[in-house]
C-alpha cells in the first residue's frame, strides 16, 4: 500500500499542522483526490509573521556572500528533488515536459539570484556629490517582512521567482501558496529546511488565499506585499488593508514561466534606500568631498 | 598664585576633553557671519572693538621711538572724532616695557610684554624665566607667553603644564596670557586640549597666535577656544579671557568675533577685561568704519594716522 | 565687571523687490485662468496676520482643464522633444530662478513665515540647484538604468506642503520634467505665492504651454487632482493621514505613487560626541524652519553620562536664538505657518506639561500680532509620552536619556515613522554600526538637516515611500518598459 504524504505548513523552519486543525483536498484537474493540504488560518498567518519578524534581522545581518551561498545551496538541494516536484506537478495536470521545464526554471532562478546576493548593492547604491563638505552615500536595505501571494497559475516557477529576489535582498517572507496547487510549495519548504536557510526566513502557508490575505495584508508588522495576479476584489481589499501601516504593495504581472522573468529590479523593488551623511574634515585648506 | 588645577586632576581633565568636529564648527561660524549689525549696535560694536585692542609692535627693528609713537596712538586713536575709547593695551617686547610704561604713565592703558623666548619659545627655561622677570620688573601689566609647541605636539603635556604654571608664579600681579600658536598645532581637537591645559595651569587669558605664523586667529580656532573657556566657567564659575591675534585686520571680521563671543560666552565677556584683539592694522579699519557710520561716507586711509 | 548690553537692531529685508498682485488666477495651459466657480480664498502673512492676496480656489472642473492641458502638452509637445531639449528648458528655468532669487526668498518669507535667512540661504538656492541637477539628467536617462528601457509616465499630479513651498515644488517638478512628464501641481493653500511666481518663470522661460500647470486651492482641489482618471503619477508631500487617503484613492488604478510623509526622527548623542557641535546640531535639527520639517530631529536621546551637560548647553544656546519678524535678517525662528498650526503646537505643549514632562522656554519677546511660538524643550520625557511619539511639527523638542547603545537603538526605532535619524559620536565604527541599524531613509552622522539635490530623500515605514533627489529620485517619474 502506498503511503500518502500529509502536506503541512512550513513555519519557523518547522512543519506544523495548521493550529486550526483543518485541511482541504487537493484535486487534479479531472477531480481525482491527490492529497490533503493544511487549510491555514488567521492565527497561522499571525504565527508566521511573528517568526518571520524574529528571523529577519539575523538573516539580513548575514554577509551578502553567505546569503549567496545559501541561495546556491537551495539550487543544489532542489536538483535532488527534481523527480518529486515533477511528479507533484504532473499529478495536478502538467505534462512531464511542462513540469520538467518549470522545475528547471526554478532551479535556474536559484542560481541566478544566488549570484545577485552580493552584487545588487553595488549596482543600486550611489555616492552622491553633495555641495558641502560631507560624504554622502545611498545604499539599499531590506524592507523587512514581506508578504507574498504566490502566483495562482503556476505551481512552482511563480512562487520561486517571487520569493528568491526578496530573500536574496535580506527580507524574510510569509508566502501564501497557490491554493489549487500547493504541493510544490510545501516541497519547496522541505528543500529550504535542508539547505541552510535559517528557520523563519521563509514561511509557507497553504489554504484559501481569500481567507488568509486580509490578515496578512492588514498585519501591522508586515512591511511590504508582493502580489501576483489576483481577482480584483481580493486585490483591492488587500491594498486597502495595506494602507494602515503604509505597506509597500508591489504587483507583479510578469509571466513567471518565462525564463526571462528575472532581474535585479525584483530585488530592489523590495529594498529601501538609505542615505547617510557624514562630515569630511577639510585638510590642507581644501574642501573635502567626492 | 596657584595653577587652576592640580596635576592629577589635570590628566583626568585632559582625557575628558570632548572632540571637536571641524565642519560643525565652520557651520556654527557661518551662522554668526550671517548676523546683520546695523545702526547704533554697529557703532557700539566698533567702539567696543577699539577698546579691546592690544596695539602691537613686535619687530626686530623696534626702537624706543617707534614704541613711543605707538603709545601716543594708543591714547589718541583719532582725535578728529569725539567719544572714542583708547585701546586696552600696547603689546611689546620685554626690552620695550620700560619705554612703554613711561609713555603711558597716568593712563589706564596697560602694557603687555611677550615673553618666554617669543615667538618660537625655543629657549631653556632659565632664559624664559629671565625674559619674564625682566618684563615684570619693568612694570609689565600683562605677560603674553608662548607655549612649547614642540613639547605639546610630542605629547609632553606635563612639561607644558609645568612651564605655564611656573611662569604664572613669576607674573605676580601681572595677568598671564598664554599663546598657543595654533597655526603650528594640528587640529581643533588639539586646540581644545591645549586650551583646557593652559586654563588648568593658570592662564588668565588664552591667546591664539604670535602673529608670526599663518594661519593665525581663524574662526574655528577661536570658537574652539571660546568653548573651552565656557566649559571651564560652567564648571568653576571662573572667567578666563580670550585674545585672538593675527589676521584680524578688518572691522567686519572683528565684529563677527564679538558676535561669536556674545553667543558662545555671553555679554559678560564683552569688555577689555576679558577680551582683546592682538592687532596692529585693525584699529584704523575700525576707525574708518566708525566714521562711515557717522558720516554715511566711505573713508580713505589717507585720513587716518598710521603710528 | 558688569556685562555689556549689546543688542542687535532689527535689520529688515526690503520687500520692495516683490510685487504681490491683489488676486491670483489658476495657471493652466500657459495662461492665467479664473476658476470656473469664481471662488477665491485669502492668503495671509503669518508674521502679522495681514492680508496678502486673493487666490483662486480650483474645483474639479478647473482641475479637469488643467489635466487636459497637461495631457495635450504631453502628447503634442513635451513627449516629442529630445531629452537634451527638455534639459535646456530646465537649465533656463534654473537660471531665471537664480536671477530672481531675492524676490523668491522675500515672497517665500512673506507668505510662509520662515526666516529670510533660511529662504535666502537654504530654500531658494536649493530649489535652483535642484533644477540644475535634474536638467542634466534629462538626456541621460537611459544611462541611469543600464540594461533597461525607460519612458516617461505621462502626466504627473503633484501636491506640495507649506513648509518648504518652492523647494518642494522644485523637488517635484524638476525630476518630472526631466523624465519627460508634464505636470499639474497644487501648492498648499497657505503658501501659494512662490508656486505662482514659478508659473511666471515658466512663461518667461518659454516653456511650452501646458507642460506645467499650477492649480491653487485647499485639500478638495488636491483630492480632485488625485482622483482624476487621466493622471499617471501622483507625488505627495504632507501628512501621513492625507498620504494614506491618497494611497487609498490610487488603488485599482495604474497611477504610480510616491509619498513623503511625517516623521518623529531620533537624534542620538553618545557620550564621546563632539558635544558643542552636537548641541548646535540639535538646534539645527529641531528649530530649523520653526520645526516645520518632516525630518526634524524632534526626539533627542542623550547618553546619561553627558545629559546634564548637554541640557545645560542647550538651554544656554537658546538664549541667543532670535524669535520674531521673519523679514529680520537676524531672526532664527520666524512665524508659525498658520493659526491652525500654532494651535496644534500649543495643544502639544500643554499636553507635555500635563504628561508631567518639564518644560523650558527661554524668555523672548514675541511680536504682538502674528503666530509665534518660542523654542521649547521638554526634559524628563518618557518614551510612552504622546509628545515623544506624535509629530508636533513645531519648535518643540523632547529629551530622553539612555544608558546603553542597544537601548537607544531600540528606542529610536520604536516609532511608526522612519524618515530620518541623527547620530553624534566621534567613533567611526559606531557611526556605521548605528546608521546601518536605524530604520530611517536618511541618517545624518555628526550633522543634521542637510539637503542636496544629489542626495536621495525619503522614508521608511509610515514616513512614506519613494525617493526624491539624486539618481534614485528618477525612477519615481519613469516607467520601465523592460
Amino acid at each position: 500500500m502506498e503511503i500518502l504524504k500529509t502536506y503541512k505548513l512550513y513555519i519557523g523552519g518547522q512543519f506544523p499542522r495548521t493550529e486550526s486543525g483543518r485541511s482541504y483536498l487537493v484535486e487534479s484537474p479531472d477531480g481525482k483526490a491527490i492529497a490533503n493540504a493544511c487549510l491555514a488560518s488567521k492565527k497561522d498567518v499571525r504565527n508566521a509573521v511573528q517568526v518571520a519578524r524574529k528571523a529577519q534581522s539575523s538573516w539580513a545581518a548575514k554577509t551578502a556572500f553567505n546569503k549567496g551561498q545559501i541561495l546556491y545551496r537551495i539550487a543544489e538541494v532542489f536538483e535532488g528533488r527534481k523527480a518529486q516536484l515533477i511528479e507533484e506537478m504532473c499529478s495536478l495536470g502538467a505534462s512531464i515536459q511542462e513540469a520538467s521545464q518549470e522545475v528547471q526554471i526554478a532551479i535556474d532562478r536559484c542560481v541566478y539570484y544566488a549570484g545577485w546576493a552580493d552584487k545588487y548593492q553595488a549596482l543600486s547604491s550611489s555616492v552622491n556629490p553633495v555641495a558641502s563638505s560631507h560624504f554622502n552615500f545611498s545604499v539599499p536595505e531590506p524592507m523587512g517582512v514581506v508578504g507574498i501571494v504566490a502566483c495562482q497559475e503556476t505551481a512552482l516557477s511563480g512562487l520561486v521567482s517571487q520569493m528568491l529576489p526578496i530573500i536574496a535582498g535580506g527580507n524574510s517572507v510569509v508566502l501564501l501558496a497557490n491554493s489549487k496547487k500547493p504541493l510544490c510549495a510545501i516541497t519547496l519548504g522541505e528543500v529550504l529546511a535542508t539547505s541552510d536557510v535559517p528557520g523563519g526566513v521563509v514561511n509557507i502557508l497553504t489554504g484559501n488565499v481569500a481567507e488568509m490575505l486580509p490578515t496578512l495584508a492588514g498585519h501591522m508588522d508586515v512591511n511590504a506585499l508582493c502580489l501576483a495576479k489576483l481577482p480584483t476584489e481580493l486585490m483591492v481589499s488587500a491594498q486597502e488593508s495595506a494602507i494602515d501601516n503604509l505597506k509597500r504593495c508591489i504587483i507583479q504581472t510578469q509571466d513567471f514561466s518565462e525564463a526571462s522573468a528575472q532581474g535585479m529590479q525584483y530585488i530592489t523593488d523590495f529594498q529601501e534606500i538609505k542615505t547617510t551623511w557624514h562630515p569630511i574634515e577639510q585638510l590642507a585648506g581644501g574642501m573635502g568631498g567626492y | 598664585m596657584q595653577p587652576n588645577t592640580s596635576l592629577t586632576d589635570f590628566s583626568v581633565l585632559l582625557n575628558s576633553v570632548a572632540p571637536v568636529d571641524q565642519i560643525g564648527s565652520l557651520e556654527r561660524i557661518a551662522k554668526i557671519q550671517t548676523r546683520s549689525l546695523k545702526g547704533p549696535a554697529k557703532l557700539q560694536g566698533l567702539r567696543m572693538a577699539l577698546s579691546m585692542i592690544d596695539l602691537t609692535t613686535l619687530e626686530g627693528k623696534d626702537t624706543p621711538g617707534k614704541v613711543r609713537q605707538m603709545c601716543y596712538k594708543a591714547q589718541h586713536l583719532h582725535d578728529q572724532a569725539d567719544g572714542l575709547p583708547t585701546v586696552a593695551a600696547v603689546c611689546v617686547f620685554p626690552t620695550m616695557v620700560g619705554v612703554a610704561k613711561a609713555a603711558l604713565a597716568h593712563t589706564a592703558i596697560k602694557v603687555a610684554a611677550v615673553s618666554t623666548a617669543f615667538p618660537a619659545g625655543q629657549a631653556p627655561f632659565e632664559v624664559k624665566k629671565l625674559d619674564t622677570l625682566h618684563a615684570v620688573e619693568h612694570g609689565a601689566d600683562e605677560i603674553d607667553m608662548v607655549i612649547s609647541r614642540g613639547r605639546f605636539l610630542a605629547g609632553d603635556y606635563n612639561f607644558v603644564f609645568d612651564e605655564i604654571a611656573a611662569i604664572k608664579e613669576l607674573c605676580g600681579s601681572a595677568r598671564l596670557k598664554v599663546i598657543f600658536e595654533t597655526g603650528e598645532l594640528d587640529s581643533l581637537d588639539q586646540v581644545k586640549r591645549v586650551s583646557t591645559l593652559a586654563i588648568a595651569a593658570g592662564a588668565d587669558f588664552i591667546k591664539t597666535s604670535t602673529g608670526k605664523i599663518q594661519p593665525a586667529a581663524t574662526f574655528p580656532v577661536v570658537l574652539t577656544m571660546l568653548t573651552a573657556i565656557k566649559d571651564h566657567y560652567d564648571k568653576t564659575g571662573q572667567m578666563i579671557g580670550m585674545k585672538p591675534a593675527g589676521g584680524i585686520s578688518s572691522a567686519k571680521i572683528a565684529l563677527q568675533h564679538l558676535l561669536l563671543v556674545k553667543e558662545v560666552l555671553g555679554e559678560a565677556w564683552l569688555n577689555n577685561e576679558w577680551y582683546r584683539f592682538g592687532a596692529s592694522s585693525l584699529a584704523n579699519d575700525l576707525l574708518m568704519q566708525y566714521q562711515k557710520q557717522l558720516t554715511g561716507k566711505y573713508q580713505s586711509a589717507s585720513y587716518f594716522s598710521i603710528d | 565687571m558688569s556685562s555689556t548690553n549689546w543688542n542687535l537692531e532689527p535689520s529688515l529685508e526690503s520687500t520692495a523687490v516683490v510685487q504681490i498682485k491683489a488676486q491670483y488666477e489658476l495657471f493652466i495651459n500657459g495662461q492665467w485662468q479664473a476658476p470656473l466657480s469664481k471662488t477665491y480664498f485669502d492668503s495671509v502673512n503669518p508674521a502679522d496676520e495681514s492680508h496678502l492676496a486673493k487666490i483662486a480656489w480650483a474645483q474639479a472642473q478647473d482641475i479637469d482643464l488643467a489635466v487636459q492641458a497637461a495631457r495635450s502638452a504631453y502628447e503634442n509637445v513635451w513627449s516629442k522633444l529630445s531629452g537634451a531639449e527638455r534639459g535646456k528648458y530646465l537649465f533656463r528655468i534654473a537660471r531665471l530662478m537664480q536671477e530672481k532669487s531675492r524676490e523668491l526668498a522675500v515672497l517665500e518669507t512673506l507668505d510662509g513665515g520662515k526666516p529670510i535667512k533660511e529662504s535666502r540661504d537654504v530654500d531658494v538656492p536649493l530649489a535652483c540647484n535642484h533644477f540644475f541637477y535634474y536638467a542634466g539628467w534629462a538626456d541621460k536617462l537611459q544611462e541611469a538604468f543600464a540594461g533597461r528601457e525607460v519612458a516617461a509616465l505621462g502626466l504627473a499630479a503633484q501636491i506640495t506642503p507649506w513648509n518648504f513651498p518652492l523647494l518642494m515644488l522644485a523637488w517635484k517638478i524638476a525630476p518630472a520634467l526631466a523624465c519627460g512628464n508634464t505636470v499639474v501641481l497644487k501648492p498648499a493653500e497657505t503658501t501659494s505665492l512662490t508656486a505662482l511666481k514659478f508659473a511666471e518663470i515658466c512663461q518667461e522661460a518659454g516653456l511650452p504651454a501646458g507642460v506645467v500647470n499650477i492649480v491653487t486651492g485647499y485639500g478638495d482641489s488636491g483630492a480632485a487632482l488625485v482622483a482624476h482618471p487621466d493622471v499617471n503619477k501622483i507625488a505627495f508631500t504632507g501628512s501621513t493621514a492625507v498620504g494614506k487617503q491618497i494611497q487609498k484613492a490610487c488603488i485599482g488604478t495604474d497611477k504610480k505613487l510616491t509619498l513623503e510623509l511625517g516623521g518623529k526622527s531620533a537624534n542620538i548623542i553618545l557620550e564621546d560626541a563632539p558635544i558643542d557641535q552636537a548641541v548646535e546640531g540639535v538646534i539645527n535639527a529641531i528649530f530649523f524652519n520653526q520645526g516645520h520639517v518632516c525630518c526634524a530631529g524632534s526626539r533627542l536621546y542623550v547618553q546619561e553620562s553627558i545629559a546634564t551637560r548637554v541640557i545645560e548647553k542647550l538651554k544656554f544656546r537658546l538664549q541667543s536664538i532670535y524669535v520674531g519678524n521673519p523679514l529680520d535678517k537676524n531672526t532664527d525662528i520666524g512665524a508659525i505657518n498658520s493659526k491652525k498650526q500654532l494651535e496644534t503646537i500649543e495643544r502639544y505643549i500643554s499636553l507635555g506639561v500635563e504628561e508631567g514632562a518639564e518644560m523650558y522656554q527661554p524668555s523672548c519677546h514675541l511680536p504682538a500680532k502674528g503666530y509665534y511660538c518660542p523654542p521649547t524643550l521638554f526634559t524628563d520625557v518618557a518614551q510612552s509620552a504622546r509628545i515623544a511619539q506624535e509629530e508636533i511639527f513645531g519648535p518643540v523638542l523632547t529629551i530622553q536619556t539612555f544608558r546603553t547603545i542597544d537601548e537607544v537603538l531600540q528606542k529610536a526605532n520604536n516609532s511608526p515613522y522612519g524618515l530620518a535619524a541623527g547620530v553624534w559620536t566621534d567613533k567611526g565604527a559606531r557611526i556605521f554600526g548605528l546608521s546601518s541599524q536605524l530604520q530611517a531613509g536618511v541618517v545624518w552622522a555628526n550633522t543634521y538637516n542637510k539637503f542636496d539635490p544629489a542626495s536621495p530623500f525619503g522614508g521608511y515605514k509610515e514616513s512614506g515611500f519613494g525617493r526624491e533627489g539624486g539618481l534614485h529620485g528618477l525612477s519615481a517619474y519613469l516607467k520601465f518598459i523592460n
